[in-house]
């Protein structure tokens, strides 16, 4: 066994320079000569520009220049990467998202004028004398408002504020209908999924730089995916091809979403570069932050589960509004359709689904991915109906959720919503849970709090979730105007060790750790002789990038097979070496050796082979050891688990503590098990806030309410009990080469029904059996209003 | 922010001097100023530091009563305080996160008087007198409503004097996102009375609860709590919370802060 090889617990090797404080962020970057820019936003949610009078800002010490939308009127909007088609055939209504507001201001945030000047307090202090002239208009923010007939439009070209209205499988609807109309029983829950703020931890920054002697654009940013972003603003908003256009995304301080989008902050600093000749910084402060980058969740939904006498799921029928913001970011339009609809299944065996969705324009920031995108969504929707059926029917909701569970000898399974799950174990997963919770004891715990005056409930929620993005062809005919393949590069130097070149992006995910044991664990050698190489256009081959939990069933799937051909290859050469066929050469820990005999060779003497070609096969093996794979998957790939929450209520105060909570996954294959609960914690804290404490408020005007940490609630560590993690039920995705599939949104997927259905559970079981449902976040005030409104 | 002028005063005298110049603003911890001055919310011309003058720093026992100089740290009263009046010593060391108790001040925190900001409730409710470099004012003249008290613009607090009482204590309700009090209620008992002061929970600011300081002064016990309400009336409505609630919480907080006096 290599060191630190697949399933080994190897420490983050990029954690020393994190945790020291030497970690390059973008921000960390300054070059030489370089200028400020300062975004003049708009404070109003929705006005139409009568005029902008940058004169007197001209003139201010400093100032660079002014730039308005004029300054890009030869330049494209900011694309968006997926075209939706409605339930009639019709392509969604999409308009132009432009880089500085052209004619009208759609939320408030939404930027107007950029003022480059020497220092970044010098652009501050112009800004504040370009003289707006905006004609403030009635603010679109209500969803329902805003799809109501005569309601003022934030795009005037488009017909309405509906982007799309989506169904899904529309040929199902009656079906399902009529499903419902003969039911035994109909158990509906009406929800919302709370607006979000990812706040990674990093705020964006972007860096223009431009070279006119070799005519090269630089653009350093916070991305999760520097080749989406070179794409998308070469070929669509700049003009720029690739090879005139290098993307740095060096150590980036968290995405969860938010840094997958091709922002207008980003083309701004490209394109000003080249016109200023000079290096153009920008670096967003947090309250901008909150009213620039992609928000996220914010549906508004309505969840119907079909039983028959003997509690069966028939059918379920799920409606939503989805806000879009003012404008549509990259890969918006798909979370609420692809990567909701098609999860409405669930691990659950229902034969019968419709799920509609109608996108709807409105005055605030635009929405878009966030740590499990469109399934958080689902999950919610399934595990809160099937929860208050069970308290409906008055049967145990572990027994109503086994008896509709996929069973493990089902798999493949394909569901009515186009997926075909590949395998899964539901049941152990649940038992797993269960066990580690110490579900049996639950009561005597109950009694226990009440004695203390406490109220105590246990939630439970199964999910299932599709990673691993995706099939390039299936999502094509889905819309996606992207392929989704990864690449890796495995460049074998002469004395053996190995630069590793990925088109993944890590930033907090560990890659520089868990890549490199991948190799490790192929070829038999250490992973410290390996380094991972990513973040550069201009050093890493063509790849999509890290978002949906899919570097290592996808990018890791890229590097096997890549390792493959150099495995092949190097079997050749030492075949050579060893004077014996290829086919009879076997490699283990790292050597070469012809079966049967003693004859070996170590890998260094491989690889230097290689490249001192002097005893080489010429002929038939070019020299050199550095290969390339492209691997586009053939299905997604389906995390799945069970989470259980136990929280205590304080009765008087409405305040909601987890004192345990513990997640039982099922990942497949995992690389590195320390890694994958670091993110299973962190996809935790992440859907216990979202649970619990998060949230983005708009009043009626368009104003962020939450718009600083003094309102909008990050979890915190004493907001979170120790967790139970498991991932021990296994069963490996059956067509990727690793088995591994994804564990990077489970957390933030499947936790915040559990707390949900734990707070319901604690307040039935003391007696406060009106309370059907409470909206996240669960606040305190929330829960005491609960409790004291019949 | 915008270019100031900052000055660092080794003497009282001389910061009082200082602060009659045109723009004058003092500095203190600046966990308050310092955020509104970033956001461009606030511009002073001049600051001048409070954080150099040794008068105004510490803690000290004078018969009866901890007085207490305004640049003294919220860490400074949690660790010295504690064996004097331990009930305030519990609210200074609650107040934010270790970085603001290690800068913001007793001072800073009265002067700005946050309808949400904890100290004031201990001020009033230990009926405390603030000193400063033009009088003495009471706690019950002090407090004038949100933001708003009655230091002139270039008065600076020097110090706060507490009565130390027999037995006091402070419970606060978390406002989820910030951690200042979305309701915090301080009780002290004297012995020859009662004092409840309650923040976080009037649009009028830190105020004391009369009724429940009668009945405490007659039976020094939650279950004497039992039946009061105040009205709904008056009180914040946010986000966090609903004039209903915060009325309720101002009961429960109260109970919670005599049982858990000493
Ligand atoms: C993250 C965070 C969390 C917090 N949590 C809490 C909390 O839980 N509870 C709570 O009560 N507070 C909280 N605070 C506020 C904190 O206590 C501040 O320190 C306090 O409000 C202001 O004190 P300062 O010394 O920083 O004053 P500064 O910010 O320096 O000044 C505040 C104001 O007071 C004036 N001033 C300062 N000193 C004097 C003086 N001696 N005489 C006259 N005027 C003066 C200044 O001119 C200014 O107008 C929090 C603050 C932060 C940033």
């Amino acid at each position: 066994m290599p060191k630190d090889g697949i399933g080994a617990s190897t420490k983050r090797r990029e954690d020393v320079r994190f945790l020291t404080g030497n970690g390059r962020y973008t921000d960390d970057i300054n070059l030489r000569g370089q200028a400020y820019v300062h975004f003049l936003r708009s404070d109003v949610a929705h006005g139409r520009i009568r005029a902008i009078d940058t004169s007197a800002a001209e003139e201010m010490p400093g100032v660079i220049r002014i730039f308005t939308a004029e300054d890009f009127a030869h330049a494209g909007g900011l694309p968006c990467g997926w075209q939706v088609t409605d339930k009639h055939g019709q392509p969604m209504q999409e308009p132009k998202h432009p880089i500085l507001a052209e004619g009208k201001v759609r939320h408030v945030g939404d930027p107007i004028c950029a003022v480059v000047a020497e220092t970044l307090e010098q652009a501050r202090d112009a800004a504040e004398e370009i003289e707006l002239d905006i004609e403030e208009l009635p603010a679109v923010i209500d969803m329902r408002k805003a799809l109501e007939d005569g309601a003022t439009k934030v795009h005037d070209d488009l017909n309405s504020n509906l982007c799309y209205d989506w169904g899904f499988v529309e040929e199902n609807k009656e079906a399902v209908d009529k499903a419902f109309s003969e039911a035994a029983h109909v158990v509906s829950v009406d929800l919302v999924n709370n607006r979000l703020c990812a706040n990674p931890m990093e705020a964006r920054v972007a860096i223009g730089d431009y070279d006119p002697w070799n005519d090269q654009h630089t653009l350093y940013t916070t991305s999760q995916n520097p080749h989406v972003i070179r794409l998308l603003m070469g070929a669509f908003v700049l003009s720029l091809p690739e090879h005139k256009l290098r993307i740095v995304a060096p150590d980036v301080g968290g995405g969860f979403g938010s840094k997958i989008y091709h922002y207008a902050e980003e083309a701004f600093c490209t394109h000003a570069a080249k016109i200023l000749k000079q290096p153009v910084k920008w670096t967003s402060t947090r309250s901008e932050a909150f009213i620039s980058d992609a928000h996220a969740r914010d549906h508004v939904s309505k969840i119907e589960l079909a039983l028959d006498k003997d509690h069966n799921f028939t059918a379920i029928r799920s409606t939503t509004l989805a806000n879009m913001g003012a404008y549509l970011s990259t890969f918006a339009p798909s979370i609420p359709t692809w990567l909701h609809g098609t999860l409405m299944a669930g691990p659950y065996k229902t034969p019968l689904i419709y799920v509609n969705v109608k996108a709807v324009f409105t005055n605030t920031v635009a929405v878009d991915a966030y740590r499990g995108a469109g399934r958080p969504e689902a999950t919610f929707q399934l595990e809160r109906v099937i929860d208050k059926a069970a308290r409906e029917l008055g049967v145990d909701g572990v027994e109503l959720r086994r008896k509709n569970f996929i069973k493990p000898d089902e798999f493949p399974y394909q569901t009515p919503v186009a997926l075909e799950y590949d395998s899964g174990n539901f049941h152990a997963t649940m038992d797993k849970m269960l066990e580690l919770s110490d579900y049996a004891n639950l009561d005597a715990r109950v009694q226990e709090s009440r004695e203390n005056g406490k109220l105590r409930g246990f939630g439970i929620s199964q999910y299932i979730e599709a990673c691993g993005i995706a099939p390039s062809n299936l999502v094509g005919q889905l819309g996606a105007r992207a392929g989704l393949y990864e690449t890796a590069t495995v460049r074998v130097n002469a004395t053996g060790s190995i630069s590793v070149l990925t088109g993944c992006h890590s930033h907090g995910q560990g890659h520089e750790t868990s890549f490199p044991q991948i190799v490790a664990d192929m070829i038999g050698i250490d992973a410290s002789q390996i380094d991972l190489v990513h973040g550069d256009t201009a050093n890493t081959p063509m790849g999509m990038g890290t978002y949906g939990s899919r570097s290592v069933a996808v990018g890791g799937s890229a590097l096997v097979k890549a390792t493959n051909k150099i495995i092949d290859k190097a079997k050749k050469i030492a075949a050579h070496l060893l004077e014996a066929a290829p086919e009879d050469i076997e490699l283990k820990d790292g050597k070469f050796s012809v079966a049967g005999t003693d004859k070996s060779v170590d890998w260094a003497g491989v690889t230097l082979a290689a490249y001192v070609p002097h005893n080489y096969p010429l002929e038939d093996l070019e020299p050199g050891l550095e290969e390339t794979a492209f691997y586009d998957p053939n299905n997604f790939t389906f995390p799945s688990g069970c989470y259980g929450c136990e929280v205590e209520i304080d009765p008087e105060t409405g305040k909601v503590d987890i004192v345990a909570f513990t997640a039982a996954d099922d990942f497949g294959t995992v690389i590195n098990p320390m890694i994958v609960e670091g993110q299973v914690h962190g996809g935790l804290a992440q859907g216990i806030g979202q649970a619990l404490t998060e949230h983005c408020v708009y009043d009626e005007n368009g104003q962020l309410l939450t718009g600083s940490f003094m309102d909008y609630t990050m979890p915190r560590a004493d907001d979170l009990p120790v967790f139970k993690v498991d991932h021990s039920c296994a069963t490996p995705c059956t067509h990727n080469p690793l088995g591994a599939k994804g564990c990077g949104e489970a957390g933030a997927i499947g936790s915040p029904p559990a707390v949900v259905n734990a707070v319901i559970d604690a307040l039935h079981r003391a007696g406060h059996t009106h309370v059907q449902h409470i909206d996240m976040p669960v606040t305190p005030a929330r829960v005491w209003a609960a409790m004291n409104t019949k | 922010m915008y270019a100031f002028d900052f000055v660092k005063p080794a003497t009282l005298s001389d910061a009082v001097a200082a602060m009659e110049q045109e723009g004058a603003q003092a500095l203190a911890g600046g966990q308050t100023l310092l955020p509104t001055m970033k956001q461009r919310l606030n511009a002073p011309d001049i600051l001048i530091s409070l954080n150099g003058i040794a008068e105004l720093r510490g803690v000290r026992r004078e018969e009866d009563a901890l007085v207490i100089g305004a640049a003294t740290t919220h860490t400074e009263v949690a660790r010295d305080a504690a064996a004097d009046y331990p009930g305030l010593a519990a609210l200074a060391g609650q107040i934010g996160d270790p970085s603001v108790r290690n800068r913001g001040t007793l001072g800073g925190s009265v002067a700005n008087n946050d309808p949400s900001a904890c100290y004031p409730a201990a001020v009033l409710g230990s009926g405390a007198t603030i000193a400063t470099s033009k009088r003495e004012i009471a706690a019950d003249d002090f407090f004038q409503g949100m933001f708003a008290t009655a230091l002139d613009d270039d008065e600076l607090i020097t110090a706060i004097r507490f009565p130390i009482p027999h037995k006091a204590a402070y419970a606060k309700f978390h406002q989820p996102a910030s951690r200042f009090a979305l309701t915090g209620a301080f009780v002290a008992n004297f012995g020859d009375g009662v004092r409840v002061a309650i923040t976080g929970a009037s649009e009028e600011g830190v105020f004391r609860w009369t009724e429940a300081e009668a009945a405490l002064s007659d039976n020094f016990d939650a279950a004497a709590l039992d039946g009061l309400t105040l009205p709904a009336k008056g009180m914040i409505g946010d986000l966090h919370g609903t004039p209903e609630y915060r009325a309720h919480l101002v009961a429960v907080m109260t109970r919670r802060a005599v049982a858990a006096a000493r």
